[in-house]
């Protein structure tokens, strides 16, 4: 499977031509960017958390990039085969360099793969990502062979997520010693300059970076960290920032209608969701109206549940609770995403039909529930949660909201202790979010850990597995279809919808925003 | 006096102790980091071992017996979040809320004792009602919507302040302060006047009442009827008996404005140790946790034991000594 | 030392010399009642989720929702009527403030006193207690309590409590051990008096001024406190929103123009401190003796 190359040749001309523009107009230009988490670790192996992650792109490369679209790109690796079900041959860039000027090879890659593994106390490690490969090959400096245990198409994917590091620099390196900068040698197009815990990431650009054309273009880039929302729109206003990410959509359509500004936004690759306890005979929180326990768990009927979809008014949810920048969900993944189905539309609003379906399914007077969402995870979760309640209640289902941190909610959610729960759920394949979210669940296979209404249909799980030995993407995104199409029938949970991410700056600065929601300081062009 | 010093000392020994007891057991009935951290595609086995590497699959009782080792060894542990020795990451931190409080408090105390004793000598005057109503108005209004309304007026609307962050920063005997530059102070001026608004209201009220108080004791009388000057009356003989629950105010409020300045400092994004403790909390990082907790106890103790050797410089009656039984 | 029982013709009297005070009485009143009546003059029930629809969110004052009811000062981003919300905002602040300001009061009154009193051990083993409690954040207290007991209004008040009680012992602590001294309760001990009679009848209405100076305070930091934990997601539920809440939520939106889903509420919230602190503030000087012209 080698990738083709055309389209990014003409990707790499536009560029060229803005970059060139870029030069002229902003030469010696600095760039300030606010960001929205605190990022903890340079280390590019420590934690595998979006906000470390997306400092660490700017130093480093991985051998597969994933474009605006998370949709898979050559990165460090030019181009990629299967040679036979099990082996992987990659070919790599010829040429690069890393910050310190040394080559990269093979060897590089080779020290990468192996060293999230030697990091031990880690609350969330990559070891994930590199557990399948089960044996590695040099073949040449330039080429390097993986072998996985069984076929595994997910391997790819995986490889989006290891950061290629200098073996030179990181040999033995621990995290302070990426925080210095001392080993924080990556191939990426910056350089870093300081690390100031908590504050700020000063950058400068790597003149030799591979991107050529793509180069970045600014000499220096700051990443000031603001997890405050006001704080960090406070500071463009008052002209402190040049760009800014995740806007709270109170914000956007002030930002938008401001001459001074641009937005810039796409469809995230978060879905928002319910999920429906379908495992136990009396779920906790769930009652009649007067507090009495039900005859039986009214989730554990596919009527009710689609009585439930169908009684959310999704449009009411995008235009009011999230002033436009969602879209309606009809899918697990969003549209740009690997394994979306067209066919698949958001459930439409119809209160009268609800209604006759709990009905049908022996609840004609409703019911009472407790919805549980977190309160600082997602955009407007607890609005959300809200207008949810109130959407059910005018259907008869009385809804109690109870909204916590993330920190005490995820554990209670692990625990079992709610019946009916808000999750955001982000994924570059559909297949990979079924995995998680509604395949049986089951700890050998890594199968359902987000499963929390532990829904099973061999037949899903069946395709799933499938998918995942099926190496060619074609085959495999129609299996990927299938599986989810086959799932989504029984409304085993309730999709409610796809946020969009969104970046503000000065209007002289144009951004190309991507569906994983990473800030590219390369990305930002003058304008 | 170094007998009571020496006693308050082992008692803190034992506070410390048992604050890091409470702090494992209540950050253990929270929840657990991993959970948060994790990476959500990973598997129930990734899960299992991440928890196994951070020793919290072992029973609390062990988790905390292997921290009072450590501990008693003079390791509080590594940040989980951050992978730096948690006490690194706070000492990191602790310049910037020392300078913010410092300044906070020294507001406070400058303009609220003599804006307290303009009020308190005339209670009636229209100075004296503006004084009150504005110190009213001061803790009323919730800090956060305050800090907002100051970005929003100084930094958008006028442009004279940065909207946040810490000016640059110079080594003053080993320590980075940001006070000493033209810069730094202008980014100190918001956070600190946000800071100290909730303190400087508390001492000018705490200041009137005591005057107001004073003003008709007979020492008070005596000392009028003696001939002597007003400003010697106010400055010596009301001023140094109103001082007792102003000093301990002091002392508290600076030991919580530490505690304290979470909301400012998340506000204003001052790096400081307020919102990494709010960092941490968020995900459970219990080292930092435990370990902020024990600076701030410990800080606590000592600006505790300072207030209590104040009042016996103030007051004689007050004798230290007596505070051993 | 033993004064007169003031007469309490004497203290109103002295109460409605000052006309501000009876303003603030007048005031206070009115809120009081306000609260009291909620569910009566609330043109909504804005903790019944069925009577809103988010429809009728972020209207701007006196729009019409859906159902043709008036939003006079507008609606939040659930399509709650911000009248109602305030109104109903109100009992929860109050209740919250001065349910959580008194319990504390007591409880850090009476530790206060006894390590005053008793002094040596006691007294050491009360105040480092009170050196711990005064080091824990609030936030960190207020989460634990989320997690072990869950959301509400009474563990919002609990948490409170166990916030503030410190701050009163410290405080009362450092009065009474000046008091101490004094010598009408050496005269007292001389006298061999009960030791609970002694702290109660003697030791406490003298240290109470200073403290009642402070609780006025602490109602007013009791209301933000909550709003600062409601703000961060561990204080009142959030269907249930307080005053704090409403101007939490309303807080979003400052930066975007639709100031009415804060500023109301905030008006609501300052207007209800000025007038317990100017009733407050009357009431101590006219009961405290030594200040009797």
């Amino acid at each position: 499977m080698v990738v083709q190359t055309a389209r990014f040749a003409v990707t790499g001309l536009i560029c060229a031509a803005l970059s060139l523009a870029g030069t002229l107009s902003a030469a010696a230009a600095e760039l300030r960017i606010g960001l929205a988490a605190d990022v903890t670790s340079l280390d590019p192996h420590f934690l595998n958390v979006a906000p470390n992650n997306n400092a660490a792109w700017q130093i480093f490369d991985a051998l597969v990039h994933v474009d605006a679209n998370a949709r898979l790109a050559p990165g460090l690796a030019l181009s990629w085969r299967a040679i036979d079900p099990t082996t992987w041959e990659f070919k790599l860039r010829k040429g690069v360099k890393f910050h310190d000027g040394s080559d990269f090879t093979a060897e590089d890659v080779m020290f990468s793969l192996e060293r999230p593994a030697t990091l031990a106390a880690s609350p969330g490690p990559f070891t994930g990502f590199v557990k399948p490969i089960a044996a590695k090959k040099i073949i040449d400096p330039w080429t390097i062979q993986l072998k996985t245990a069984a076929p595994y198409a997910m391997l790819l994917h995986d490889l989006n997520s290891i950061f290629i590091v200098s073996k030179k620099a990181a040999a033995g390196a621990a995290t302070e010693d990426f925080n210095s900068g001392k080993a924080a040698v990556g191939t990426g197009p910056y350089k870093l300059v300081r690390f100031a815990r908590g504050e700020r990431i000063e950058l400068a650009r790597n003149d030799a970076y591979w991107g050529g054309p793509r180069r970045a273009a600014w000499d220096k880039v700051t990443l000031r960290i603001l997890p405050a929302d006001s704080a960090r729109i406070a500071a463009l206003l008052a002209g402190d920032l040049d760009a800014i990410e995740n806007i709270p959509t109170a914000d956007l359509t002030r930002l938008k209608t401001n001459a001074n500004f641009r937005l810039e936004q796409k469809v995230s690759w978060r879905t928002m969701l319910l999920h429906l306890d379908q495992y136990r005979d009396h779920p906790p929180g769930l009652g009649d109206k007067s507090g009495k326990q039900l005859a039986k768990n009214p989730f554990k009927d596919a009527r009710v549940r689609l009585a439930m979809s169908k009684a959310i008014n999704r449009r009411a949810i995008v235009e009011r609770v999230m002033e436009g920048h969602a879209i309606a969900a009809g899918n697990l993944v969003s549209p740009p995403v690997f394994g979306h189905v067209d066919a698949l539309n958001a459930e439409a609003y119809d209160p009268e039909t609800a209604k006759r379906l709990l009905a049908e399914a022996g609840f004609p007077d409703g019911f009472a529930l407790t919805l549980h969402a977190p309160n600082d995870r997602y955009v407007n979760d607890e609005q959300v949660a809200q207008a949810v309640a109130q959407m059910l209640a005018r259907v008869g289902i009385q809804t109690k909201v109870e909204t916590m941190p993330a920190s005490v909610y995820f554990a209670k959610a692990r625990a079992g202790e709610f019946a009916f729960a808000l999750l955001g759920w982000g994924s570059f394949s559909g297949d990979l979010a079924l995995r998680a979210l509604l395949a049986t669940a089951n700890a050998d296979k890594g199968y359902g850990a987000w499963n929390w209404g532990r829904y099973s249909n061999p037949k899903v799980d069946a395709l799933l597995e499938q998918g995942f030995a099926t190496l060619n993407e074609t085959k495999r995104e129609a299996l990927a279809r299938a599986a989810a199409t086959l799932a989504l029938k029984d409304v085993p949970l309730i999709l409610l919808h796809h946020q969009l991410a969104s970046w503000a700056m000065k209007k002289d600065i144009a951004y190309s925003p991507r569906t994983d929601e990473y800030t590219f300081a390369r990305d930002f062009r003058p304008n | 006096m170094p007998v009571f010093i020496i006693r308050r000392l082992l008692q803190s020994v034992l506070v410390l102790f048992f604050m890091s007891l409470v702090v494992f057991v209540g950050v253990y009935a929270i929840g657990n980091p991993v959970d948060i951290l994790i990476n959500p595609q990973a598997d129930q086995a990734d899960i299992a071992r991440a928890i196994a590497a951070l020793g919290l699959d072992k029973p609390l009782a062990q988790q905390y017996l292997i921290f009072l080792k450590q501990a008693l060894a003079g390791d509080l542990g590594k940040s989980f979040a951050y992978d730096i020795p948690a006490i690194q990451l706070i000492l990191e931190r602790m310049p910037a809320t020392l300078e913010l409080a410092l300044l906070a408090t020294g507001m406070a105390v400058l303009l609220g004792i003599p804006l307290g004793l303009w009020a308190g000598l005339a209670p009636d005057s229209w100075p004296g009602k503006l004084i009150m109503a504005g110190s009213i108005l001061g803790f009323s209004l919730p800090t956060f919507w305050v800090g907002l309304m100051l970005i929003m007026v100084f930094a958008v609307e006028l442009g004279w302040l940065p909207s946040n962050g810490r000016g640059p920063s110079t080594e003053l005997l080993g320590v980075a302060v940001s006070f000493l530059s033209w810069e730094g102070i202008r980014h100190l001026v918001l956070p600190a006047v946000n800071l100290a608004l909730f303190k400087l209201s508390l001492i000018i009220r705490l200041t009137r009442a005591g005057t107001r108080e004073a003003l008709l004791q007979d020492y008070v009388k005596f000392a009028r009827a003696k001939g002597l000057s007003n400003a010697r009356v106010v400055g010596v003989h009301v001023l140094k008996n109103i001082m007792i629950p102003i000093v301990t105010v002091i002392g508290l409020e600076f030991g919580s404005v530490i505690a304290f300045a979470i909301v400012t400092e998340s506000i204003f994004a001052w790096p400081g140790m307020g919102k990494l403790i709010i960092d941490s909390i968020k995900v459970l990082d219990r080292p930092v946790i435990v370990a902020y907790l024990l600076v701030i106890v410990s800080l606590f103790i000592l600006i505790n034991l300072a207030v209590d050797i104040v009042y016996s410089l103030l007051d004689p009656r007050v004798r230290i000594s007596e505070a051993k039984g | 030392m033993q004064r007169e029982q003031t007469p309490l013709q004497r203290i109103v009297a002295d109460f409605a010399e000052s006309r501000l005070a009876l303003a603030g009485l007048a005031l206070f009143t009115l809120i009081l009642l306000a609260a009291l009546f909620a569910p009566l003059i609330s043109p909504q029930n804005p903790y019944d989720l069925a009577q809103l629809d988010v429809l009728d969110s972020r209207l701007p004052p006196g729009s019409r929702s859906g159902d043709g009811l008036t939003f006079w000062l507008g609606s939040d981003d659930q399509g709650r009527d911000i009248l109602s919300g305030i109104f109903y905002g109100l009992r929860i602040s109050l209740w919250v403030g001065v349910a959580s300001t008194f319990c504390a009061m007591i409880i850090g009154l009476a530790m206060g006193l006894c390590a005053a009193y008793f002094g040596g051990r006691t007294d050491g083993v009360i105040m480092r207690l009170v050196d711990i409690q005064l080091s824990f954040p609030a936030i960190l207290i207020a989460l634990i309590l989320l997690a072990l007991l869950g959301q509400g209004i009474g563990k919002t008040i609990f948490a409170l409590i166990t916030v503030q009680w410190a701050y009163y012992a410290r405080s009362a602590r450092s009065t009474a051990l000046v008091e101490r001294r004094k010598e009408y309760i050496e005269a007292a001990m001389c006298l061999a008096l009960p030791p609970a009679r002694i702290v109660f009848r003697h030791l406490l209405p003298n240290c109470l001024p200073p403290l009642l100076v402070i609780a006025t305070v602490q109602v007013a930091a009791a209301v933000a406190l909550e709003a600062t934990l409601s703000y961060l997601g561990i204080g009142v539920p959030i269907t249930e929103p307080s005053l704090g809440l409403l101007i939490k939520n309303g807080f979003d939106y400052m930066l975007s123009g639709k100031y009415w889903i804060s500023f109301f509420p905030g008006i609501a919230l300052v207007l209800t401190i000025v007038s317990i602190n100017l009733v407050a503030d009357q009431l101590r000087d006219v009961l405290n003796p030594r200040l009797q012209k």
